[in-house]
């Protein structure tokens, strides 16, 4: 079988609380907290971006994947916050990992699915005897107009899978997409931050699209909720994914451990990614996964992941999940918020 | 290799000079010195200059000077060592006119910092570009890495530190080309900005303006000159890496010891026979260190030496920077090292007014470019 | 940064590759000519992202590029084979920055060539 063969996560530091950006703009945190289920996000440093994040995830999924990095064919990189609009993010990557280069690079955007479009492609490439190994990675460092209600979520972090044919943790057994013109949040080129069309956002594209990407997995599979131990799903909020899981036929309880988003935010095109990453620090052998994520726009893909006995030898080779998301934080204001997010204008 | 005396001197005021370019103020300068040396031609001039492309667009600096001097054809050398390219435009002079190549030189020095250049930027350049400035290393962060070792493993305290600016500025009040001729006490410096822990902003020697030069000639010629002139007794010059992470030591200066010890060598003189040092302090823990690796006190002894006045001018063992120093009389880089020389000079020959140390006969300039990268070390004694 | 200067520290910066000299010296970045023996023969090594501070320093005035980020910490640090490099300190109290303390060099952005020029990477380091 084909599939996940090393898989890790990273986080930056900082963190701030909802509290402390509610007061800002005088909002009731308490609402916020109780509506969208956010508690407190995580802020990259100013030495930070979406290619530092991925370097350190992919460095964590090369300890737990034990290839040599010359092995692996493709590397690409789902962002909604690539640091250049022309330029591959990965081509600095492969360079920091000693990939290649004998590789094929390419950025990857659909807003908040582009990490996992990545990781079909690097499946289907190992699966098409392309290439031997393949790295995908969703990543983002994404940011909300100061103010606006995305200020709550858009955080920074991601996840990096190298897919391959041996030694696979997880097997990919099923996978789907589901696609169609839906403009509920874009960026228009030149412009800093994005739009959204409000409650536009909910039932007509999120909703509409992960459910119908997950009932339709579900048919191609032939499978139930209940033959599954985990659910994820894209995560823009802590709310909306257990509504649609809900809605699917999921438990609260299959959902729990890939439900980061009230501590992490919305790690846009790392959300469902790093949800799947702490779900597999916590996997036994012959768990079955389920996985949809959202792509503003829009789109939905669906995974079905097998967990296989080799995941007990790679959990700890490198740092989990939970490692970066519960220690060493440090809480920051909102004045140095907007310094490191250049949410002010600084002189040149 | 003749003997060579140093027989005359001239300087601007050291601060900033708005109303004067580079060349205004080398060609002055100049001037001065081939005036009060009683000379009535040179065979050939270094200019000390650090940088004049990067604080005023203008390479080819030596012809540019030897043109505004009205002295072209004769040759003139451009001389570059960072910080020391003052003392090393003396040293290249000395080492002309000791050869028999010449007989009357001219060695000046100069640089113009404030005509609106990034002086940051350029300063740093005496630095490792691509893994010391690269990842955010200032000038004064060097320094001050150094002071935090040094203060580590012998205790040196911010006091003393303080102690160095303090008796720099006790002397520069006394110095009437010193940038800044005003007394201050410890606290004051101890209260100023931090720049980088633990150096304050008094820690550091300022930006400025300025030129000096002096005349050489051989020793058995002075005299038709004047009865004012000092032999030179060594003149020595040393190296170590660029990067301050590469050395072996971050609180002794290699390139300084390697230096003296080759200097005291040539003139067959110890540590204690010499009477005033005009040393590089681009910053207070420069001095101190610099003091140690002179050989005046053992390592790591320098802080406290200061603390207790072994080095001031009235009850000094070895009075350092009777000038002001870098930090009080100011630091236009690429003449520094030429207003080192001058100051010794003045002292070994009863001209130094104010400051003069009592019965002054060897005095010791020491230059140092970047951090400690390269040194010289010139010793003159009064004939 | 111009493009052929800065792609040329990229092993050095991005994967801490540096020289072993027979003599047993390293050398970071690489060199044509150990200082320390003479010997122009080496052997390509990658240094540990582990090691700890010789000694620091906390920068409150830096220049424009570096302006964003102070008051930071940088400090020349030794790593568990041998290396020696200096590297500004990310994401730590500056308090907990002392001589002696262990920490680890990453991948992280270390300069913006202004608003349209290159990012610029290299290493920092972390207090462990």
């Amino acid at each position: 079988m084909i599939g996940i063969i090393g898989y890790g996560s990273y986080l930056p530091r900082y963190r701030i609380k909802v509290e402390d950006i509610a007061r800002e703009w005088g909002s009731d945190p308490a609402s916020i907290k109780r509506g969208l289920k956010l508690f407190e996000k995580t802020v990259p440093g100013l030495d930070e971006d979406t290619i530092t994040i991925s370097v350190a995830a992919a460095k964590n999924a090369l300890k737990r994947a034990q290839i040599d990095p010359k092995d692996i064919g493709a590397v690409y990189i789902g962002s909604e916050s690539h640091p250049y609009a022309v330029k591959p993010s990965a081509t600095i990557l492969i360079d920091a990992l000693g990939i290649g280069p004998d590789v094929h690079v390419a950025s990857y955007e659909f807003a908040c699915k582009a990490g996992t479009e990545a990781m079909f492609v690097a499946n289907s490439l190992v699966k098409a005897g392309e290439v031997k190994y393949a790295l995908a990675i969703g990543a983002d460092t994404s940011q909300g107009a100061p103010g606006d209600a995305l200020e709550y979520s858009a955080s920074a972090g991601g996840s990096a899978f190298i897919m391959g044919a041996e030694n696979v943790v997880a097997d990919i057994l099923f996978s789907n997409s589901y696609t169609s013109d839906t403009p509920d949040f874009w960026r228009r080129e030149h412009e800093f931050y994005p739009r959204h069309a409000g409650r536009f956002t909910g039932e007509p594209a999120y909703f509409r699209h992960v459910v119908s990407a997950g009932k339709l997995l579900l048919e191609k599979s032939k499978m139930k909720p209940e033959d599954f131990d985990y659910a994820v799903f894209h995560m823009p909020n802590g709310k909306f994914p257990q509504v649609a899981g809900k809605k699917l036929g999921f438990t609260e309880g299959q959902m729990k451990v890939g439900w980061i988003a009230p501590w992490m935010g919305n790690t846009y095109s790392g959300s469902s990614p790093t949800g799947l990453s702490a779900i597999l620090d916590e996997a036994k052998p012959g768990n079955k996964i389920f996985m949809v994520s959202f792509g503003s726009g829009a789109g939905s893909d669906g995974f079905i992941f097998n967990v296989t006995d080799k995941i007990l030898d790679v959990q700890d080779k490198a740092p989990k999940l939970r490692d970066y998301l519960d220690n060493n934080k440090i809480y920051i204001d909102y004045g140095q918020y907007a310094k490191f997010r250049e949410k002010i204008i600084l002189n040149k | 290799m003749r003997d060579v005396a140093v027989i005359g001197f001239g300087m601007t005021k050291f601060g900033e000079l708005w109303n004067k370019s580079i060349k205004d103020i080398f060609v002055e300068a100049s001037l001065n010195a081939i005036e009060n040396a009683g000379v009535d031609h040179i065979d050939s001039m270094y200019v000390g200059a650090m940088s004049s492309g990067l604080f005023v667009g203008q390479e080819h600096i030596a012809a540019v000077m030897a043109d505004y001097l009205g002295m072209a054809p004769v040759p003139s050398t451009h001389v570059e060592s960072a910080c020391a390219s003052g003392g090393m435009a003396f040293r290249q002079a000395y080492l002309d006119v000791a050869s028999g190549n010449s007989e009357i030189v001219l060695a000046g020095g100069v640089e113009k910092m404030n005509d609106g250049a990034d002086v940051t930027a350029a300063l740093a350049t005496a630095a490792d570009q691509e893994y010391e400035v690269y990842n955010g290393v200032t000038f004064p962060g060097l320094y001050a890495m150094i002071a935090n070792a040094h203060m580590h493993e012998f205790k040196t305290t911010s006091k003393q530190l303080a102690a160095v600016a303090v008796k720099n500025h006790l002397n520069g009040f006394n110095n009437p080309n010193a940038q800044f001729r005003s007394k201050i006490s410890i606290d004051t410096v101890l209260n100023s900005t931090m720049v980088s822990d633990p150096l304050h902003l008094l820690d550091c020697s300022p930006i400025t303006d300025g030129g000096a030069a002096v005349i050489l000639c051989p020793l058995d010629m002075a005299k038709k000159f004047t009865d004012k002139f000092v032999k030179i007794i060594a003149s020595t010059q040393a190296s170590d890496s660029i990067a301050l992470y590469e050395r072996k030591s971050f609180t002794s200066l290699n390139a300084v010891s390697n230096a003296a010890e080759k200097a005291y060598k040539q003139c067959n003189l110890k540590p204690t026979e010499i009477d005033l040092a005009e040393v590089h302090d681009c910053f207070t823990i420069s001095e101190i260190v610099v003091s140690e690796d002179l050989g005046f006190f053992n390592k790591g002894k320098g802080g406290l030496a200061v603390e207790e006045g072994k080095t001031s001018i009235e009850s000094g063992e070895i009075p350092i920077n009777t000038s002001g120093g870098l930090k009080s009389k100011g630091h236009p880089v690429g003449a520094t090292g030429i207003a080192q020389i001058i100051e010794v000079y003045e002292q070994l020959t009863g001209q130094a007014g104010k400051r003069q140390v009592k019965n002054a006969r060897i005095g010791l300039a020491q230059n140092m470019g970047g951090s400690g990268a390269s040194c010289t070390i010139n010793i003159l004694e009064a004939i | 940064m111009i493009s052929p200067r800065y792609v040329r520290e990229i092993p050095q910066r991005y994967r801490l590759e540096a020289s072993k000299c027979k003599c047993g010296k390293i050398n970071f970045p690489l060199r044509l000519v150990c200082p320390s023996c003479k010997s122009r023969e080496f052997e390509t090594i990658t240094l540990s992202d582990e090691g700890k501070i010789l000694t620091y320093t906390i920068i409150r005035v830096a220049s424009d590029i570096f302006s964003r980020e102070t008051p930071y910490a940088v400090a020349i640090i030794e790593t568990k084979d041998g290396g020696k490099l200096t590297a500004m300190i990310a994401d730590s109290n500056l308090d907990d920055v002392k001589i002696g303390k262990k920490v680890r060099l990453e991948f992280r952005k270390i300069q913006d060539e202004g608003v349209s020029g290159l990012h610029c990477y290299g290493y920092k380091a972390i207090v462990t």
